[in-house]
């Protein structure tokens, strides 16, 4: 719960509000919040759930940056609502919205389901390259090899990188820069087989060709993974699988 | 779940698209200063440089026939993939028909370009 | 036994997305090269035509390079192939592998530089060779 002790500073959060049961399309509704250069906007839109309007409905649980549930549009911009702060609007007033390219489900919430779909579609997680007993000991991997993939693996599923992507916003079968960051986790893990089986899904009309390197995606990124770089590199392998079936009759993709 | 779609023919394009980008970043701005800029005002260059003797002595050599004809088609190839995702970003959508038109017209301009070539012989 | 499904997702339009963020008005812009580079293969498909049919018509070629017209627009077309240059390189370290020289990552920053560098190197030696072999 935000201190409500009043430092007499008030912001200005203009909400995009939908509630499906009665409202043919969003609208912005605005709400004056006491704050302090403390709170957070999620802590601003909780103060407005506690206090001004108990209708408003948003996802949130961790409050610092782990679980990637309160992904939003503020100011325009796909941020974190827990990792942004209200004093940092020092014109007094902040737009907050539902993450962009995502139908929205109610207020703030989305709908995220296709993204849920997609990261079963890649099987995210490693197919052992080679089986081995317990008693043949653990997989090892050197510092060099868990550099190449590490920060890939920092993903939290926030979806701003979707809602970063105009590629994903015009055509929502794309993959999507997020999947392609987990699923190049996998293949650029030197303990992981299973790269030619998720080529089925980054070579095909829904994958990597989509992008065309816009790069916003791993602007917006809150831990520093670089998506864009997950979909390029991912272009070149999905060409060079593309042009060396026809010499090797192998491939992934169908 | 929705199937996978099928494997995309993407790379080709994809392919022709990278290697002009990349060859328009390289030297388009120094051909762009030389045929449009440098030889029509006679600076730095001389302004004879592209002299009706040397050029048709640089299109009748096999080297200057090959690079003649791949900044040509590969410029071609570059735009024409990107104006075609740039039509798309704007709203308008690529179908087989716009496709055709677009990959058409690069396909064109590289038959033009070899055709006149060939034609000005060896 | 088919019960309406009390959620009703609303999807937002897409028109106009791209003037709603300025990196998205950049993209748009470096985007937007690509009709000057098709406008230049086209003059240098022109200038084939013209050397094909004759030494009169290449000659009116190169007095059509000489108008104040081609001119201007040959500095709008430098222009926008040195802004391709820029933001092609910009974008390649996106594009690549990670680049491990002596067990360190090379920087983004670095290979935009290399890339501008290749750039000016090649520029160079093209313009020496045309100048030997022209002069």
């Amino acid at each position: 719960m935000a201190d409500t002790s009043d430092t007499g500073k008030r912001m200005r959060i203009e909400v995009l509000r939908y509630r499906p049961e009665q409202d043919a399309e969003p609208f912005l509704q605005g709400y004056d919040v006491p704050y302090s250069d403390d709170m957070s906007v999620l802590q601003g839109l909780q103060y407005i759930k506690d206090w001004l309007d108990g209708t408003l409905s948003f996802r949130w649980s961790c409050r610092m940056a782990i679980c990637g549930s309160c992904g939003m549009m503020i100011d325009g911009e796909p941020r974190l609502a827990c990792k942004t702060f209200l004093r940092d609007f020092p014109a007094g007033s902040v737009r907050v919205e539902a993450l962009a390219h995502f139908p929205i489900e109610r207020d703030l919430v989305i709908r995220m389901d296709d993204f849920l779909a997609k990261l079963e579609s890649i099987k995210p997680y490693i197919i052992p390259k080679e089986a081995r007993s317990l008693a043949q000991g653990e997989y090892l991997q050197t510092p060099a090899e868990l550099d190449v993939y590490e920060q890939f693996s920092s993903c939290i599923n926030c979806l701003l990188c979707y809602a970063a992507c105009p590629q994903y916003g015009l055509n929502p079968d794309f993959v999507g820069p997020g999947i392609m960051a987990l699923l190049h986790r996998y293949n650029a893990d030197s303990r992981d087989g299973g790269a030619s089986a998720r080529m089925e899904v980054a070579g095909s009309e829904a994958g990597v060709f989509n992008c065309t390197a816009v790069g916003y995606c791993s602007e917006v990124c809150p831990k520093h993974v670089d998506p864009a770089n997950a979909v390029n590199q991912n272009k070149t392998r999905a060409a060079g699988d593309y042009f060396l079936r026809l010499v090797t009759g192998k491939g992934g993709a169908k | 779940m929705k199937p996978i779609p099928r494997r995309s023919n993407a790379p080709v394009f994809w392919g022709l698209f990278g290697a002009g980008g990349m060859l328009a970043a390289l030297f388009g701005p120094v051909l762009v200063f030389m045929t449009g800029i440098a030889v029509p005002l006679g600076f730095i260059l001389p302004s004879d440089a592209m002299s009706w003797a040397h050029m048709q002595a640089f299109a009748q050599h096999w080297a200057g026939k090959g690079l003649l004809f791949v900044v040509v088609a590969l410029f071609m190839w570059h735009a024409m993939h990107r104006i075609l995702h740039s039509l798309h970003d704007l709203g308008v959508h690529a179908g087989a028909a716009l496709k055709i038109a677009c990959y058409g017209l690069a396909l064109l301009v590289s038959i033009v370009a070899a055709w006149v070539l060939l034609a000005l012989g060896f | 036994m088919n019960t309406p499904d009390p959620r009703r997702p609303y999807v937002r339009p897409m028109a106009g997305w791209w003037r709603r963020n300025p990196f998205f008005v950049e993209y748009m812009v470096h985007e937007a090269t690509a009709l000057f580079v098709a406008a230049y293969a086209l003059v240098l498909l022109v200038g084939l035509l013209r050397l094909a049919q004759g030494e009169a018509a290449w000659n009116g070629w190169l007095d059509a390079l000489r108008s104040p017209v081609a001119l201007v627009f040959h500095v709008v077309l430098l222009a926008a192939f040195v802004y391709h240059c820029w933001t092609w390189f910009r974008i390649m370290p996106k594009t690549m592998p990670p680049l491990v020289i002596r067990g360190k990552r090379v920087a983004p920053g670095v290979i935009t530089a290399c890339g501008v560098a290749a750039t000016v190197v090649c520029s160079l030696v093209v313009l020496v060779v045309a100048w030997g072999a022209t002069r």
